[in-house]
């Protein structure tokens, strides 16, 4: 017995799953449509300060960036950026999609944390039993219908918050072919050098063009006197940047709540990385 | 997907498709030559799959709704989401149960949107906010869509 192949069968292949999947794509580039640009923060290390960096630079950006700034937590299971932003929920929805919530300075944020109640974990509403088949594929989903439903509107840019690891920067890269680069953060440790070195490697091979790298925790910055003393051994932010001839933006002193140079530092961050975006 | 008679050598058409419960997905298939009949049925399992990345077996009759796996699937907190997606005079949009929307890909699809049209009206004067099948056969009686 031979059997035709399936293109040589010329009958409708009725539920054209790869038709789907090509407009679920073009949905996501419909929505980005008039983003100027999407920026990923990224690092492969947890525990850098990535979320309060991408916080920081977008309060930052908004300021100068008139068609306005918008923030999308990628870090699906720990979101955090929501919180820092000040946003808070319920996210509406109307014929357009759904709408994104008013952060601090008029940022525009979707994040997990809007949607999840307060300290729990990211669940699934599926069967318990082999959820590592279909895990990684929801939460792509969702990253998919954060980028293709939110109403983002006209922005000049979209920071994308990544989770550490790059799992969902291969994610990201598939959904937006167009990101206009990605920013690395790291602290100054020989550990954190190591793993975002990784994150980035992966982050180059995607084609994916590295703008600069923001070293986070470099020193202490005394409340009272605003003189830097040391906080991590190393210097991860330069070594990375000359490791892939890209930029060390800014180092990040760790500020104290109550430091009076806190607006000035977290401007000039900001100032540095509007410099290096395309 | 496509199914093959294998002694008429001719594809199969589609019937119709089920979820009979337990996460089955069953679909029916017919040779338009000889009449034999089968039934393909996908377990929960490689349901789920499929059903994760947010498409349709069988085919989409309906665009998908925002968030339409976020909102299904997520543990989300108790009004996480405002749905305001009204009709222009503030009234409601009803939703189409995920049965109903397996009864309305039965349709054919040239009068499908016409069909949906005439339920979605159905549920807005009488303030229903979700389409089921009993909503459907009510709908057709009332209306006079006995074949809908």
């Amino acid at each position: 017995m031979s059997f035709r192949t399936y293109r040589e069968v010329t009958g409708d292949d009725r539920s054209q799953l790869g038709e789907q999947v090509a407009a679920q794509r073009e949905r996501v580039h419909d929505r980005l449509r008039d983003v100027t640009r999407v920026v990923a923060i990224m690092s492969g290390k947890g525990g850098v300060g990535k979320s309060f960096v991408t916080a920081a630079i977008a309060r930052g950006l908004v300021r100068r960036m008139p068609r306005g700034v918008g923030v999308l937590d990628a870090d699906l299971s720990s979101p955090t950026t929501g919180r820092l932003l000040d946003a808070r929920g319920p996210l509406r929805i109307d014929e357009h999609g759904v709408h994104p919530a008013l952060g601090s300075a008029g940022v525009v944020v979707c994040s997990m944390d809007l949607l999840l109640e307060d300290g729990a974990p990211l669940a699934w509403r599926e069967p318990a039993s082999e959820r590592f088949v279909w895990r990684g594929t929801l939460e792509a989903g969702a990253l998919r219908e954060f980028l293709a439903d939110v109403v983002w509107g006209e922005l000049d840019v979209l920071l994308i918050d990544l989770p550490p690891g790059t799992d969902r920067l291969d994610d990201l890269t598939e959904l937006v072919p167009t990101l206009a680069g990605a920013i690395a953060v790291t602290i100054p440790s020989e550990e954190s050098r190591r793993s975002v070195e990784r994150a980035m490697r992966r982050a180059a091979q995607a084609g994916v063009p590295l703008l600069g790298v923001v070293e986070n925790m470099s020193g202490y910055a005394c409340a009272r006197c605003g003189a830097i003393a040391p906080l991590h051994e190393g210097s991860a932010g330069s070594m990375l940047a000359e490791a892939f001839g890209i930029p060390l933006l800014y180092r990040l002193p760790f500020l104290p709540g109550e430091s009076a140079d806190r607006p000035a530092v977290l401007d000039a961050l900001t100032a540095s990385c509007l410099a290096a975006l395309p | 997907m496509k199914f093959l008679c294998i002694e008429c050598d001719e594809q199969m058409r589609f019937e119709e498709r089920q979820q009979p419960g337990d996460g089955t997905f069953a679909a029916a298939f017919t040779c338009g030559r000889c009449g034999r009949r089968i039934a393909m049925l996908a377990n929960p399992m490689e349901t789920q799959l499929v059903e994760s990345l947010g498409v349709k077996i069988g085919g989409r009759t309906l665009e998908p709704e925002p968030m339409e796996i976020v909102r299904g699937a997520l543990v989300a907190r108790e009004g996480a989401f405002v749905d305001e997606s009204g009709l222009s005079d503030g009234r409601v949009r009803p939703r189409f149960s995920d049965e109903s929307q397996e009864r309305l890909a039965r349709v054919p699809s040239f009068v499908r949107g016409m069909v949906k049209r005439l339920y979605t009206e159905y549920a807005v004067e009488r303030g229903i906010a979700e389409i089921t099948p009993d909503v459907m056969d009510r709908a057709r009686s009332e209306l006079g869509l006995e074949g809908m």
